[in-house]
């Protein structure tokens, strides 16, 4: 039985992002707990499950107990999860499962870390086997996908900095973005090479924060202080495999994803409003949305050339700035925007009349993705 | 492995060390499946029919540009002297791609489609990493 708007996610809430020494990981986590539990109107004798995705900057194992003993809670579930930039969406996926099947009635979904003042070196990593070739951190996987979908379609840089620019521009509407300086696309296209074909400008922030959400049934969620936000659809797809054994690099998980997502929800992308795209580079979001139907394969350059996801633009996409303006951190954020465009809780930023909105997360390189549908 | 080799090793494994041990022969093996042919770089059992049973087969050592980056950000010390370097994914005739460097070509004259060809590099008595060069 579908499990369309029977769930709601009724509290969200996300800490201060940016530069933000003196804070741990489990710091962050707890901190956007107790704020997504306080916007719910709830308690902590409230919570039965603790669903967390793991923070990459000194993860050890067992990290949603942690969380757990750092909340004063015993919970039913306590579950950490790898799916990267998708764990998110999938935390909600697993809570929703939970609660539907009587074993729980509600669950925070939450993550936090502290990669840029914590430890350094989070994300440049050595890959296995690739890094003898001196293939290190996730630009430079990004950076093979970005070449091969110039080289299929001619995307161009430009239009790859196009999606960076109007992010920039939601961003200084946002009072919580970690970069806030207007953005134009000669910026962009001065900005010193990462891995090229990708500029700095192509790459999101390494951020500190934390970010939570609650979930709760739909029954639950009309007693409650904040308007509830009904999960209308969501999907994951997991393609999983290492960049050269791959079949194609320039379609992804969220095709499939995306599909499991809208059926469920019985829309289509011209229903959506507001739209919140995982985009850990600017290459991101526009596979993201070809793959999403949003336009044909290998014309995401174009579709987004003109602008049209900035503010004032027909697709608001990455109202809060997203992970290459707001916050780098991995995609709990972009959950926590679309509940407050839905809720009108956005100020400057606000989309009006936004009654449906599209979530995304992905992770790896692009091995991992999840889709939600929400609606107010 | 010598201890003065300052880069990072191949993530060597029961799957794949046949595989490296064939590079330090100057020959480039991939997993054939022996049940219905499937051909890949390293894994357990084959992914399209499950059989564990395979053959390590020589490929030709013949392939072309798929994708490539040029990796200007100094992500380890010991890369730091051939930055801007290229990092390129190879499909080898026999259909699996590898990652790998192009050497013997200016990173600006890389184009898709390039016709290469495996160049052995020797970087120490115990290690050898397959690398492409144009095709001659
Ligand atoms: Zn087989």
């Amino acid at each position: 039985m579908s499990l369309k708007d029977k769930y709601c996610i009724v509290g969200a809430a996300t800490t201060k992002f940016g530069r933000v020494p003196g804070v741990s990981p489990l710091g962050f986590t707890a901190e956007a707990v107790r704020l997504a539990v306080e916007d719910a109107g709830l308690k902590k004798g409230d919570i039965d499950a603790v669903l967390c995705k793991y923070p990459p900057t000194g993860f050890r194992s067992l990290w949603a107990h942690k969380v757990s003993q750092a909340l004063g809670i015993q919970p039913k579930i306590a579950a950490t999860v790898d799916q990267a930039g998708a764990t998110n969406i999938g935390l909600v996926q697993y809570a929703m499962m939970a609660i539907d099947a009587g074993l729980i009635t509600t669950a925070v979904c939450t993550y936090g870390d502290n990669p840029l003042s914590g430890p350094p070196g989070t994300y440049a990593a050595p890959r296995g086997s690739d890094a003898a070739f001196g293939l290190f951190g996730a630009p430079s996987g990004y950076a093979m996908i970005a070449q091969r979908h110039m080289i299929e379609y001619g995307t161009t840089s430009r239009q790859l900095g196009a999606i960076a620019v109007a992010n920039r521009a939601w961003a200084c509407k946002n009072p919580n973005a970690h970069m806030r300086e207007p953005m134009t696309i000669e910026d962009h296209q001065l900005s010193r090479y990462v891995a090229w074909p990708l500029h700095l400008l192509d790459c999101c922030l390494v951020s500190d924060g934390g970010a939570a959400v609650v979930v709760t049934s739909a029954a639950r969620a009309r007693e409650l202080r904040k308007p509830p936000v009904y999960i209308m659809g969501i999907g994951q797809h997991h393609i999983a495999w290492e960049l050269p054994q791959r079949p194609t690099l320039t379609t992804s998980g969220a095709k499939i994803s995306g599909e499991l997502a809208f059926k469920m929800a019985g829309i289509t992308p011209r229903d959506v409003d507001v739209c919140e795209i995982y985009d850990c580079f600017t290459i991101t979001p526009l596979v993201t949305l070809e793959d999403y139907g949003f336009c044909a394969k290998g014309e995401g350059g174009p579709f987004v050339e003109d602008g049209k996801t900035g503010p004032g633009g027909s697709l608001p996409m990455n109202t809060s700035g997203g992970l290459l303006s707001e916050s780098g951190m991995a995609g709990m954020q972009l959950v926590v925007e679309a509940v407050r465009q839905l809720r009108g809780e956005c100020g400057e930023r606000q989309v009006n009349g936004a009654e449906i909105a599209l979530v995304s997360g992905q992770g790896g390189i692009m091995h991992t993705h999840a889709t939600m549908v929400l609606r107010r | 492995m010598t201890t003065e080799y300052p880069k990072p090793l191949p993530e060597v494994t029961e799957d794949s060390r046949p595989f490296w041990e064939g590079c330090q022969r100057h020959e480039l093996l991939l997993q054939q499946c022996s049940r219905c042919g499937y051909r890949r770089y390293a894994s357990p059992l084959c992914p399209q029919c499950w059989s564990p049973e395979h053959q390590w087969v020589k490929a030709c050592g013949r392939g072309v540009v798929y994708t490539w980056i040029v990796v200007h950000q100094r992500y380890h010390r010991a890369f730091e002297k051939d930055l801007p370097y290229n990092v390129t994914i190879v499909e080898l005739e026999e259909g699996p791609r590898l990652m790998t460097n192009l050497v013997g070509i200016r990173n600006e004259d890389i184009r898709p489609g390039l016709p290469v060809e495996v160049a052995w590099d020797d970087m120490t008595k115990e290690l050898t990493l397959p690398k492409f060069a144009p095709a001659r």
